[in-house]
């Protein structure tokens, strides 16, 4: 990974982490949940076949469980001050995603990434693709077309490559779609052969892929068995990520794809640098395993790899989250609020303190700007 | 003097593993019978394949020194002056789903430790195989060893059945605790599950690579199943996790930790200060940035000098030359690294033997 200077110290009071301060900045904001009212709302979109099929069997996911199999924090792991008076879950009533949102901090763009009874870590592959084209029509009629300071992601039913492709096709002359959608928790790890369709169909399109935490794989969520608690699988979620980086890169995607875009949400981003460094020195003691790569770890990551900033880390010492963020790349890194989850990153608080206005207005506008596919 | 090893004490140190049938002739007859009758020859996993690059570093594999204690010690510890080596045997023994064939091997394996390396040189040390697949025979292989003060340590690896932190192994802690071992968790597998939870990866770079994730996610469950509070002289030692994936780690657990901790309520401090307290990393592989320049930086994160042992990872392909410590040390940090630290997380390093 590159290195650059270390950072100058910040003299400018105005430049220090704050509503006054940020407040003027655009916000882009990688990651906004939007959710059903209830799953009815998808029988619109649903063929006669698939819907009875929904309804009489429920959707079969890859660990066993109807929802998830870690209780939550919270209901439906939200904020308690998200839920609309309409009775809806929380992300599933646009006026208030507005007021409580988009209005309240003067978000330019929330670019959409549709969770739950989406298709998305179903068995079924032919139920889980009529659920990702019904999740993509709904976001569109419900959310985009109606703000347009909303952009979907194309859920794609990535255990099916050439279904996952087709659906991408379907949607990608859309300009309200922003990126491709796909869970970290896949059943093979995301580099392998099985989901190029999927990064074909993306990079001809010129959209980037998301990789969001969560997801059910057919695997116990570690290698080393099942956790017991939800606090080990949210700070676990970096591991995921890790094994989707890795793959992606030792797998040769970015020597196949060449213009391939692809973004980590929510999982944080400071384990990428010592990612990129431990797999760096296992590439200069075994490239002869992997000889279809033509440069080091470090370099496809640099140059293909974009992270999300929420849950934003924070050490006591805020300078080495800066350190990190200067190994990462600043222009590696995307503002995302997560709303409207517990975990939420207030756009106005979450940076770190001491970092330069034009490091913030990089992760906040400037950088996802050239990631997503944005008017 | 920054090439001064004096006293150092290797906390990471790999004699050949043996094969099968020379473990047999430290078992009674019924296991050596099995071994012989069932054609036990082969029992190795696909961890380290004895030609890659990384297994073996090719002068060491070139003189064999991993396959003799003489021949050893004159690539390490007659050579630099090193106070002691921890010898970790890698024989997997783990990757039996027979508890019964997995006790028998682990008793074989400390057997054989015992007599081919450590009872020829007087400073090595050793670690207890045990054989986890039962908590009750690896609390019985411990109380076997726990008078023979050249066992300083329990051994597990870091991919099993289970995260480590579940009370079913808290028996084993119990049991380490009271002899005072230290617990050592190495890299590798039983292979029991795949080694990411998105399954196999393609590549054997990438099992390796994966390696630290498993050490995410035994911290994350020693920490928050309560271990250290339940066994508040529990010391743990991560063994080839290497190192910078540490810090990272800490931030998003104790984040966690500070938003959903009424699921925990036995946890009343921040993980990091329980990692700091109780946990160490040795030293190799490190992980860094390129060159020295920002060795200051990585090791602020850690924040704590305490933190990391010195381990050559002796035969593995780590580092070039006598490179077994990143550049840019300073002189106190160095010393605490090589000695220090270990002595102070192996108390059963100052028993005399």
């Amino acid at each position: 990974m590159m290195l650059d200077a270390p950072l100058a110290p910040e003299a400018d009071a105005d430049q220090r982490s704050g509503r006054d301060a940020q407040a003027r900045l655009a916000i882009i904001d990688g990651d906004v949940h939007p959710a059903l009212g209830s799953v009815d709302d998808l029988r619109p979109y649903m063929s006669a076949r698939w819907w009875e099929v929904l309804a009489s069997y429920g959707t079969r996911r890859r660990h066993g469980m109807s929802f998830e199999p870690y209780p939550k924090s919270a209901p439906r792991a939200c904020r308690r001050d998200a839920w609309p008076e309409d009775g809806g879950p929380p992300g599933s009533n646009l006026d208030l995603i507005r007021a409580q949102y988009l209005g309240h901090y003067g978000v330019a763009f929330g670019i959409l990434g549709p969770l739950g009874v989406t298709g998305q870590s179903e068995v079924n592959l032919d139920l889980a693709a009529a659920l990702a084209s019904a999740t993509n029509d709904w976001q569109r009629e419900v959310f985009t077309q109606q703000e347009p300071r909303l952009r979907s992601a194309i859920v794609v039913p990535y255990e099916d490559g050439p279904a996952a492709a087709r659906e991408i096709e379907r949607c990608a002359d859309d300009p309200a779609y922003a990126q491709v959608f796909m869970l970290t928790r896949s059943s093979e790890p995301a580099g392998n052969r099985r989901y190029w369709p999927v990064y074909e169909a993306a990079a001809r399109h010129g959209l980037p892929v998301a990789l969001h935490v969560f997801g059910a794989s057919g695997h116990p969520y570690t290698g080393a068995g099942w956790p017991s608690y939800y606090v080990e699988e949210g700070a676990g979620h970096s591991t995921s990520c890790q094994t989707v980086v890795t793959s992606l890169v030792i797998e040769g995607v970015f020597e196949r794809f060449p213009s391939l875009k692809v973004v980590i949400v929510e999982g944080g981003f400071a384990w990428l640098a010592p990612l990129a460094w431990r797999l760096d020195k296992l590439y200069e003691r075994m490239r002869g395993e992997v000889s279809h790569l033509k440069r080091k770890p470090s370099e496809y990551i640099r140059e293909h790899i974009w992270v999300t900033t929420q849950p934003m880390e924070e050490p006591a010492d805020r300078r080495q989250v800066l350190d990190m963020m200067e190994w990462i790349g600043w222009d590696r890194l995307l503002f995302a609020s997560d709303y409207p989850h517990w975990d939420f990153d207030d756009p106005f608080r979450a940076l770190p303190g001491g970092m330069p206005r034009e490091r913030a207005r990089q992760i906040l506008t400037a950088n996802a700007k050239a990631v997503y596919r944005l008017p | 003097m920054s090439d001064d090893w004096t006293g150092a004490i290797d906390c990471d140190f790999h004699p050949r593993s043996p094969t099968p049938r020379q473990l047999s002739r430290y078992m009674d007859d019924y296991w050596r019978q099995t071994v012989e009758v069932r054609g036990i020859d082969v029992w190795e996993t696909i961890a380290y394949p004895p030609n890659a690059p990384l297994t073996r570093r090719p002068d060491w594999r070139e003189s064999g020194a991993d396959a003799d204690p003489v021949k050893a010690a004159q690539a390490s510890l007659d050579r630099f002056g090193f106070a002691h080596a921890i010898c970790n045997c890698l024989f997997p023994v783990q990757a039996f789903r027979d508890e019964n064939l997995a006790a028998a091997f682990a008793r074989a394996v400390n057997d054989w430790l015992a007599a081919e390396w450590l009872a020829k040189d007087a400073r090595l040390r050793g670690s207890v195989v045990l054989p986890i697949q039962s908590a009750e025979r690896a609390v019985a292989e411990i109380e076997r060893r726990a008078g023979d003060p050249r066992f300083v340590q329990v051994l597990m690896l870091v991919f099993g059945e289970q995260p480590l932190g579940k009370s079913v192994y808290w028996p084993i802690y119990a049991a380490a605790e009271r002899h005072g071992f230290t617990v050592g968790i190495h890299a590798g597998s039983s292979y029991h599950h795949a080694v990411t939870g998105s399954g196999w990866p393609s590549y054997y770079l990438e099992d390796y690579a994966a390696q630290s994730l498993g050490f995410h996610t035994q911290l994350g469950s020693l920490v928050c199943e309560g271990v250290f509070v339940k066994f508040p002289k529990l010391k743990v030692v991560l063994i080839e996790s290497g190192v910078t994936w540490l810090p990272p780690y800490l931030w998003r657990l104790s984040k966690f930790w500070r938003g959903v901790r009424n699921e925990v309520p036995w946890i009343d401090r921040p993980p990091e200060e329980i990692v700091r307290d109780h946990v160490r990393l040795t030293a190799q592989p490190f992980d860094g940035p390129p060159g020295a320049a920002h060795i200051g930086r990585v090791m602020d994160q850690l924040e704590s000098d305490e933190m990391l042992l010195f381990a050559t990872d002796f035969p593995h392909w780590q580092y070039d030359g006598d490179a077994m410590l990143p550049a840019g040390l300073s002189p106190d940090l160095r010393r605490k690294i090589l000695i220090d630290n270990p002595l102070a997380t192996y108390p059963r390093l100052k028993r005399p033997t």
